[in-house]
């Protein structure tokens, strides 16, 4: 059994997401965690799969479609331990006048503070950046340091942000 | 603002269904409250309840039963606002709701996963108490309306995912350790 991490980006158009999994089905792989969306108008898929396909086959399966026009890598990749998050997850938004380096120098006062950004969203609307992080904080990270300091650099940067705790409903 | 629930028999603990599992997604069937089955399956989902850390409520689907019963007491939960203690309910149904809002749900059935859902902060839900059959009107708001929508749900065979307010609002869960908790236990 191979894990494949596999991205393909390329023109959007009805009907890539349905031959690319039918391209993975048809070699056995089974499409397991994945994410695809539009950036900017581009199909951009990533996902990890599993089977017994080599990643030499899966690659030059996908890149037979749309005529061979997607931006297509597959790469073997070894099972990540699950390890469970110590700490809290926050919900850090900004939003502003786009710039270079809003998120490098962000996301970089999350690192110093020892934070894990799971999962993050950009969108540029015009001129206007949006920037939408969830982060996981070990408890031994003094919360509200990090949301001065993310403060002062949103100030340098002339962007507003704000962190907020993501509370889980246990039903 | 407790109700006052008949007596029911001794609970025993069950094994709670994770998803996938059909039961979870098919309406439970009406029951008859005086049916002492009935009482029995009210008792063991209060039991299975009171024994699992953080649960707040649990529906018969959750116990392989299809059929409309569940328990829910979310008393001393800081999102509380009003609380009726423990409730149990049999073939309740949700009669008024307004003032929705988001919330992230984490469910028993669906352990590894949670989810953004919009429910209504005020509700009204009638619902037959387990052996006297007595129709009970309920009006409630805050956690406790969250958990009660969230058990009726599973009565009609719905959970958290069927009701997700975008394809962008499944997250893995994170499970949070006490300090000095060995992630390995």
């Amino acid at each position: 059994m191979t894990s494949l991490a596999i991205t393909v980006v390329g023109h959007d158009r009805p009907g890539i997401i349905a031959q690319a999994a039918e391209v993975l089905s048809d070699c056995g792989m089974n499409l397991e965690d994945s994410s695809m969306t539009l950036l900017r108008g581009h199909f951009a898929m990533t996902l990890i799969c599993a089977g017994e396909a080599d990643a030499d086959q899966i690659e030059a399966a996908l890149q037979t479609l749309e005529n061979g026009s997607l931006d297509v890598t597959v790469r073997e990749v070894a099972e990540e331990p699950h390890l469970p998050a110590l700490g809290s997850t926050y919900l850090v938004t900004v939003h502003g006048a786009d710039r270079l380096g809003i998120v490098a120098r962000l996301a970089a006062v999350v690192a110093e503070a020892g934070g894990n950004i799971t999962d993050l969203t950009t969108r540029l609307s015009g001129t206007l950046y949006v920037l939408l992080a969830e982060v996981d904080i070990p408890q031994s990270t003094n919360v509200e340091a990090l949301q001065a300091r993310l403060a002062d650099v949103s100030a340098e940067l002339g962007v507003d942000c704000t962190m907020r705790l993501l509370e889980n409903d246990e039903l | 603002m407790s109700l006052t629930l008949p007596t029911l028999p001794e609970g025993r603990v069950l094994d709670v269904v994770r998803a996938p599992s059909h039961v979870l997604s098919v309406p439970g069937s009406l029951v008859d409250p005086a049916d002492p089955s009935i009482a029995q399956l009210a008792a063991d989902l209060v039991a299975t309840m009171r024994v699992s850390p953080g649960c707040v409520g649990l529906a018969a689907p959750q116990v392989g039963i299809s059929a409309q019963a569940f328990c829910v007491d979310v008393s001393g939960h800081p999102k509380t606002r009003t609380s009726h203690g423990l409730i149990v309910l049999v073939n309740a149904e949700v009669l008024d709701t307004s003032r929705n809002e988001k919330g992230r749900e984490g469910c028993m059935s669906v352990p590894d996963l949670t989810g953004d859902v919009k429910r209504a902060t005020k509700i009204t839900v009638a619902g037959q108490l387990p052996l006297s059959g007595e129709r009970v009107l309920i009006s409630t708001d805050a956690f406790e309306a969250r958990a009660m929508l969230h058990e009726i749900d599973h009565c009609n065979g719905m959970l958290f995912l069927d009701r997700v307010t975008s394809a962008h609002a499944v997250h893995p869960r994170k499970v949070y350790l006490e300090a000095g908790e060995n992630p390995g236990q």
